[in-house]
């Protein structure tokens, strides 16, 4: 009999991990899912709403993918992990056993204890549930007046981008002083702040929610500000104040958690044969300068990519290498290589260029004294992953890096190029004579 | 703003219906001298055929062409009967009784419509010009700010395949149907257009005079919109000028004014074998029989199929052709934007594209042969295959049916590059070309993928670039038209199509960027697909 490996939760991680073990060996494979039969993109949850795309498009593989590749769905909720009889049960009183067994958990949106916080039609927007629960809240603008929402982060930009579309009137309430202004330093965050409310959100900054207030049948009529005791009446109110593992049912269990499921390098438990990767995992030490919890859809994947060669005879680290990101607010696209910190770490600086339209800016954290490239976000502008990978591994110096940075955009051909106004102000900025190179094909592909 | 949108509307429905009901109009009457005088012109040879006519029709007001229509054909097929009967060959009329018909409806139609073609432009042309894009431009101001705007795609009964779709596609269909089957029908739009066919090539609108100034008006008020949705893609704004630039000067303009100069009409653009009849005996003897310009364009054509087109190819891929260059493209790029979501992305409707195309590819090519086979031997057939036959079957099942009412007609469900996906054969050509041996590739950006399906959603071809972007491999497919849709609606900035270096251009990948380099080499080293 081959060895069966469980996998519960059928998000990227967990499906990463099923597709790799079965491209390594036989062994049985079944994936389990509370939330939806098949696997969807969660990314893609808004652009449903938005009308962009049906449920059925978001999912990256056709049905038959799945019995074709001999990987068992098994929708039902889990209640209870018993790790010494290696056992599962479900909510609807089944069991499965397994040899090995994958937490691949995911995330469920933070409640911080507001008053109010579970009315009906308040709502985090994490799931295929809370997607149709949002159908529901907030069809249109007739029937939902105006949405507040709580959180300033990707996912309530996104939120607020959704109710929109929809003509929904948005009010934005963020903790910070500035957008996001915990991750992006303050030029791409102020950029940002304008950009939203040019797309008729009202944006709050520095605005603490106080308490979420109820009509008589026990749905949200209104939300009270902190700061001002103002009242905001609304129909829905949008918490999206980060995300944490999803990790409830695990309580009684014998794995040990702290905010997560804890896990090693080789993304190990406590529990020999139990594995937790993606949204869920802790790492019990965090790895170089990244979080110990990485909530994201690429280290998801690469988690999986690992993990399935450790389960089919091939221990191996989580080794993750260069950061990388990306994400899209509102109409401005933004990518990230290496590390940019809001503020720069000690002996780093920032680079910064803003485009005079206001929808396109760069900054790159540098070596203060040598000038060495740690990292550059993007806004606006596309660039090629490859080149800033190489760059990273090579230690280029930022110099380097801003003469040949034709080589590394990535927009669509006949776009107007940015390498000319970011170079010379640069060079303005460092007080160099730097000249751009010409783009290469040769350099571009050297490696691939 | 709304306002203005919903007047445009119903200016647009309203020139429609005018455009529609016009067909029911007109009176027809023909006299003996008439007849005579068509007879002659036509070298027709039977005096039954004339007479017939003549008890049909001379002497009557005929108040409706459908009515004028069943006349002649009547008149015409009980000739063509006698005459067959008899074995009188040479008196048959061969033409289409249809076609037929339409002559005749041509020199007997009279009326409202014909003797005011000028208002009547624009109350058919000229009003649903204008709704129509009263009903676009507020769009520079209600989609906001520049940038990829497909709310609501699936919310609306136009662009869902909900009722409004439905009914987009019965119309189309039912156009096509009377402009290749029944083009008698029509003859009163031919009369709208008569004064800017006299102008451009000194004759009356034919059938296709209306169908080529109206494919144009209908990609220039659409492309408006592909201006107006795109306007931040310098890509699309420069292909949709190109797309409508050949539109109207190489299909349009350029074949009309060599007819006014008494040259054969010609597309220059139009390569074999989606110009299907290229190598058919009435086009070889019109060219070899037109001097100096004949023969140019006879060489032109063959160059252009042998080696233009896959150099083309070879350096750029196949979109400088199918989405910058040809009108079928060009249509499915304006008018068929805001149905583009309804390609099927199946792995079954790849396999059923594969089957279809090739196959109308070797058609085309095997009639291609029987016909110049029997053009130089004067044969019939050449291996057991009759040359009208084929000609006429794939005239029928390709040219009318597969490129025009399916491929067009079906937009509004099926998607707006049905024929260019599963049809047509210079596609397929082409798609050989791209597929073995080109620089044109989409870029997949390292690890950046996340899997949404926009790309996949919005691929006209039906290609789930999802698939090949979420494995961090470039895209490389046969039927890419390099529309640049794909790159344009992914959020995360993945995808670019691209002209590179042909090494490395198809990279199979298990691991992608991002992780653990050991790990990257160790699979995708030990896993050569």
């Amino acid at each position: 009999m081959e060895e069966h490996i469980v996998i519960i939760g059928n998000g990227i991680s967990g499906v990463t991990t099923a597709r790799h073990i079965r491209k390594l060996s036989d062994k049985k494979i079944t994936i389990v899912s509370a939330e939806t039969d098949h696997f969807f993109s969660r990314t893609a949850l808004m652009y449903i709403y938005m009308g962009h795309m049906k449920y059925e498009h978001t999912k990256p593989y056709e049905d038959y993918f799945w019995s074709k590749n001999r990987i068992e769905l098994k929708r039902g909720y889990v209640t209870t992990v018993n790790t010494d009889a290696q056992s599962l049960q479900f909510s609807d009183g089944s069991h499965m056993t397994y040899d090995k067994l994958v937490l691949a958990l995911g995330s469920k949106p933070n409640k911080f204890g507001w008053p109010g916080q579970d009315l009906k039609g308040v709502q985090g927007l994490y799931s295929k549930q809370d997607l149709d629960m949002l159908e529901e809240n907030a069809p249109d603008a007739k029937s939902c007046k105006r949405a507040v929402i709580v959180g300033g982060g990707l996912i309530g930009i996104e939120m607020a981008e959704m109710l929109r579309s929809r003509d929904i009137p948005v009010t934005f309430l963020v903790r910070e002083k500035s957008f996001w202004n915990s991750v992006l330093p303050d030029g791409e965050s102020a950029m940002l702040n304008r950009h939203i409310k040019s797309h008729h959100i009202d944006l709050r900054l520095n605005t603490n929610l106080d308490e979420i207030l109820s009509d008589k049948n026990g749905r949200v009529r209104a939300v009270k500000i902190k700061e001002t005791s103002e009242e905001l009446a609304c129909d829905v109110v949008g918490l999206t104040a980060g995300v944490s593992p999803n990790i409830d049912f695990l309580k009684d269990s014998k794995i040990e958690c702290g905010r997560g499921v804890k896990v090693n390098r080789q993304l190990e438990t406590n529990i020999p044969n139990v594995y937790a990767i993606g949204d869920c995992a802790q790492q019990r030490e965090a790895i170089g300068l990244r979080r110990s919890i990485e909530a994201v859809w690429y280290t998801g994947r690469m988690m999986g990519e690992t993990l399935a060669q450790t389960i089919c005879g091939r221990p191996m680290p989580y080794n993750p290498g260069h950061w990388f990101n990306s994400a899209k607010f509102l109409d401005i696209e933004y990518q990230t290589y290496g590390w940019v910190f809001s503020k720069p770490l000690e002996g780093h600086t920032h680079f910064h260029w803003i485009h005079q339209d206001d929808d396109k800016c760069i900054t790159i954290e540098l070596n203060e004294k040598d000038r060495t490239f740690k990292g550059i976000n993007i806004f606006g502008i596309r660039m090629r992953h490859e080149i800033f990978d190489r760059w990273l591994t090579e230690n280029r110096s930022t110099d380097y890096v801003v003469e040949h940075l034709r080589d590394a955009n990535f927009d669509p051909e006949f776009f107007k190029g940015f390498e000319k106004d970011i170079l010379s102000a640069y060079n303005d900025h460092f007080g160099t004579q730097l000249q751009l190179k010409k783009k290469s094909w040769k350099r571009i592909f050297t490696t691939s | 703003m709304k306002a203005i949108k919903y007047t445009g509307l119903v200016l647009f429905l309203i020139g429609l219906s005018i455009f529609t009901a016009t067909l029911f109009l007109g009176s027809f009457t023909l006299s003996k001298a008439d007849i005579t005088e068509f007879t002659n012109s036509r070298n027709i040879k039977s005096e039954l055929l004339q007479s017939k006519l003549e008890s049909a029709v001379v002497g009557q007001q005929i108040n409706s062409v459908f009515t004028f229509s069943s006349l002649t054909r009547a008149a015409l097929e009980s000739a063509n009967q006698e005459h067959k009967n008899r074995e009188e060959w040479d008196k048959v009329v061969w033409d289409k009784p249809h076609t037929f018909s339409f002559y005749l409806a041509k020199k007997a139609g009279s009326g409202y419509v014909k003797e005011n073609s000028g208002l009547l432009w624009w109350l058919t042309f000229g009003l649903a010009i204008i709704g129509a894009l009263l009903f676009i431009l507020p769009n520079v101001i209600l989609l906001g700010a520049p940038g990829i705007k497909n709310d609501g795609i699936y919310h609306k009964a136009s662009t869902n395949r909900g009722w409004i779709a439905w009914g987009v596609l019965i119309y189309l269909v039912g156009f096509y149907l009377l402009l290749y089957f029944m083009p008698d029908y029509v003859v009163n739009w031919t009369f709208i257009l008569d004064p800017i066919s006299q102008a451009l090539n000194g004759g009356p609108a034919s059938q296709w005079f209306v169908y080529g100034f109206l494919y144009c008006t209908v990609m220039v008020v659409m492309g408006v919109r592909m201006y107006i949705k795109y306007r931040h893609n310098k890509y699309q704004v420069l292909r949709t000028t190109s797309v409508l630039f050949f539109q109207i000067i190489f299909a349009f303009l350029i074949p009309e004014i060599m007819y006014s100069l008494n040259m054969p009409g010609y597309d220059f653009k139009n390569a074999f074998p989606l110009d299907y009849d290229f190598f058919f005996e009435w086009n070889l003897d019109t060219l070899t029989s037109s001097g100096a310009i004949g023969l140019f364009i006879l060489v032109w054509g063959i160059v252009l199929t042998l080696i233009i087109v896959p150099v083309m190819v070879y350096f750029f891929g196949k979109r400088w052709y199918c989405s910058w260059v040809c009108g079928c493209g060009g249509l499915a790029e304006t008018l068929g934007d805001p149905y583009r979501q309804h390609s099927d992305k199946s792995m079954r409707a790849w396999k059923i594209e594969r089957w279809l195309i090739h196959s109308v590819l070797v058609f085309s090519l095997v009639m291609t042969v029987v016909t110049l086979y029997c053009y130089f031997s004067g044969a019939e057939a050449f291996l057991g295959i009759k040359s009208q036959w084929i000609k006429d079957t794939y005239s029928f099942l390709i040219g009318a049916w597969f490129a025009g009412v399916i491929g067009t007609g079906f937009y509004p469900i099926f998607g707006n590059r049905v024929w260019c996906r599963f049809g047509c054969p210079l596609a397929a050509y082409l798609g050989m070309v791209q597929r073995f041996k080109s620089r044109f590739r989409i870029t997949t950006n390292g690890g950046q993928c996340i899997s949404c399906g926009n790309c996949s959603t919005y691929c006209e071809q039906g290609i789930d670039v999802r698939a090949y972007a979420q494995k961090g491999e470039n895209i490389i497919r046969s039927s890419c038209v390099g529309c640049g849709i794909c790159s344009a609606v992914c959020p995360r900035g993945v995808l670019k199509l691209e002209n590179g270096p042909e090494k490395g251009r198809i990279n199979p990948t298990q691991v992608l960027l991002g992780n653990d380099v050991d790990l990257m080499d160790y699979v995708n080293k030990s896993n050569p697909q």
